[in-house]
């Protein structure tokens, strides 16, 4: 069964998310291109599909300009797709408006990747708390309470005295934890987490991902991890999509993946990743060298002109996704 | 071991903030051998980049070697005058910085600016510093053809090459590069690490790789200085320091990186904290406040202990580090109390 087929099925309750051939094509270039004839059109999001189960944690791996970034905003609906249907809860979320938007926006959630650009640096902890319970219509006497449990849930400790502080006095650390309380403050159901500690020091970073992971058991959350780093992703999530120009290479249990890799992008992937132990040895990277290039894909297999095991066929067709034991890949090879 | 070709003795170098010093290196000590790696690794705020700047003496306007000895060659780059400064910096040291976009200039092609480095600090000749180029190219793997394009022709990773093919120039003796690759995929960071490392080997020169990620360190590197709060930590051989740390900060890092070679189940655990204030540092020592090690003798000055030949620690609990590495691989022994 390939993943259109799974996709078809939208009812399933055990599904939250249902994502069916999602595009999000932009057009680049403006009028000067055009007059040269080079207007292009960069694919960000191209022909993706995948369901995600209630409860279920999934990773969107990828390096820069992959598209992980965009898929994960189209999954907010915070970005238009251009193609393809995206369910949430058994609801389409592109004709989506009005209070039903407003009740969308309330059950899934983004946490930001910086939490120095996330959070408007001259309001007070309690502000930035209060503002989405404002838009969610909470009753005034009740958001004092709802902004100390969400805070507590992050675990930042004695939370009340944080209240009235701005955010430069509190540490990286603390502010993505803050950052984390005002996703989670409105009991969402879904959120989805682009590079929440990217910006973090290591030492501070395993805080904030264990905190995470705490909360997410603890409320029955099905999350998004967005990230470039697989070790992150492992650490998170029990299933990993790893996308390559716009499209899903491999879609599976991230054990699996990086035990195995089956897909050649997802080999070189994880031969590249260093590990913090001098004795490890690493493999030879099987692949070649050079960039993706958004606005100038190859034919075919996007991935064939860095592909060590390219042929013939990988120019002229499309790889469809196949399915590959506990995987899902799209490769000729399989 | 023959003799160093870097030897930087309790570098201090303080930032003026208004009425305030911070001294973001308070007391550094630290040698490079010749023909080696050395990872210079530590967080946010630790001191490592002005370590780096300083060595080069291109610092902040506001910044200011206050003490210590830069040793290099017979010279005290802390205290030769500029001209003579000057005259080392790409010839003998060179210096790749954190973001190759930022270092390039935009308006004119690579070679160009190649050439600049090459005529102008090199003395060399229109034709000599067109060959010297495509030599460079062809070291870093670029083609020579791919000279006369402008930065942002290129990708950054190709972006980076260029600036390690600068670096390179003029066979420096020491290249200080400044998180050459935190800005890259992983797989474009790998193919980097490995140029830098084949050029290394190949040219016998010495690297100073400034970086946050100790798993490049564990990738490249042949020794590493471990930075906290302004001071080293602890200084050795890659093994030594990383294999088996025996500085309390040291053992809590490696707890806290993602190991992908690593059990599955295994939990990071985080060093709860954050590093001092370096405007009104605490006395004693600076991670006394995150260590779980701490004891009341820690209230004072830690000294620098040799636990090895070549290998100092500043802790006072440095002979103890064998227990200590035991207690500090399980998580509850960084948990804070509730």
């Amino acid at each position: 069964m390939d993943g259109a087929g799974m996709n078809m099925i939208t009812k399933r309750p055990d599904i939250l998310v249902s994502v069916f051939d999602a595009r999000l094509h932009y057009a680049v270039g403006g009028a000067f291109a055009a007059m040269r004839g080079k207007s292009t059109v960069v694919k960000a999001v191209d022909g993706v599909s995948f369901d995600i189960r209630r409860g279920e944690s999934v990773g969107l791996l990828g390096e820069s300009g992959c598209g992980k970034t965009s898929m994960g905003r189209l999954l907010l609906k915070l970005e238009e797709k251009t193609g393809g249907t995206i369910h949430f809860d058994g609801e389409e979320i592109g004709a989506v408006r009005g209070d039903r938007l407003k009740k969308f926006r309330s059950k899934a959630q983004l946490i930001f990747q910086n939490p120095f650009d996330a959070i408007n640096p001259r309001f007070t902890i309690r502000q930035t708390l209060s503002e989405p319970l404002e838009n969610a219509d909470i009753p005034k006497r009740e958001r004092e309470g709802r902004i100390i449990t969400a805070l507590e849930l992050v675990k930042l400790p004695e939370p009340a005295q944080f209240l009235d502080r701005y955010p430069h006095q509190l540490s990286g650390g603390q502010l993505q934890r803050v950052v984390m309380a005002r996703a989670l403050i409105l009991q969402p159901e879904f959120v989805v987490a682009d590079e929440p500690v990217s910006m973090l020091d290591v030492s501070v970073r395993a805080g904030v991902l264990n905190v995470f992971r705490d909360v997410r058991d603890r409320l029955g959350l099905t999350a998004i991890y967005i990230s470039h780093d697989l070790a992150l992703v492992r650490y998170v999530c029990e299933r990993t999509i790893v996308m390559y120009l716009g499209r899903i290479m491999e879609d599976g249990p991230t054990e699996d993946i990086v035990r195995e890799p089956l897909h050649p992008y997802t080999k070189a992937l994880v031969a590249a990743v260093p590990v913090p132990n001098p004795d490890q040895s690493h493999d030879p990277l099987p692949i070649g060298r050079g960039a993706p290039d958004p606005r100038n894909p190859p034919s075919g297999c996007v991935f064939r002109d860095r592909c060590p095991a390219a042929h013939a066929r990988c120019a002229a067709e499309v790889p469809r996704p196949k399915s590959v034991g506990t995987r899902t890949v799209a490769c000729h090879l399989y | 071991m023959s003799e160093p070709l870097l030897s930087v003795r309790d570098l201090r170098v303080s930032y003026q903030v208004g009425r305030n010093f911070v001294h973001a290196v308070d007391g550094a000590s630290f040698d490079i051998p010749r023909g080696s790696i050395t990872g210079l690794v530590g967080e946010s705020g630790c001191g490592k980049t002005t370590v780096a700047r300083a060595l080069t003496r291109v610092i902040a306007e506001n910044a200011s070697i206050s003490g210590g000895q830069i040793l290099f060659d017979g010279k005290d780059l802390a205290k030769i005058p500029e001209k003579e400064m000057n005259a080392l910096r790409w010839r003998d040291i060179a210096f790749i910085p954190q973001s190759a976009m930022n270092s390039l200039d935009p308006v004119y092609t690579v070679e160009y600016q190649l050439a600049e480095v090459l005529r102008r600090r090199g003395g060399m000749d229109r034709k000599k510093a067109r060959l010297r180029s495509e030599e460079l190219f062809e070291m870093v793997g670029i083609d020579a053809n791919r000279l006369s394009d402008y930065p942002h022709q290129f990708s950054g990773g190709m972006r980076q090459r260029v600036a390690i093919a600068l670096a390179l120039a003029l066979d420096p003796k020491l290249i200080i590069a400044d998180e050459p690759v935190t800005a890259l995929d992983v797989i474009v960071q790998r193919q980097i690490l490995d140029q830098l490392k084949e050029l290394q080997t190949r040219l016998g020169v010495s690297v100073i790789l400034v970086t946050h990620d100790i798993s490049v360190v564990a990738y490249i590197c042949d020794r590493t200085v471990v930075m906290y709060a302004g001071k080293v930590a602890e200084s050795g051989t890659m093994q030594a320091a990383l294999t088996a740390p025996s500085h309390p900060y040291t053992m809590g890092l490696r707890n806290a990186f993602p190991d992908l070679r690593g059990a599955a189940s295994g939990i990071l655990t985080p060093i709860e904290g954050a590093p001092p204030n370096l405007v009104s540092p605490p006395a004693g020592c600076r991670f006394k406040p995150r260590c779980p090690f701490a004891l009341e003798i820690c209230e004072t000055e830690p000294p620098v202990v040799d636990v090895a030949p070549g290998h100092p620690v500043l802790c006072h609990r440095a002979n103890e580090s064998a227990a200590l590495r035991i207690e500090a691989a399980r998580t509850e022994t960084w948990m804070v109390p509730a």
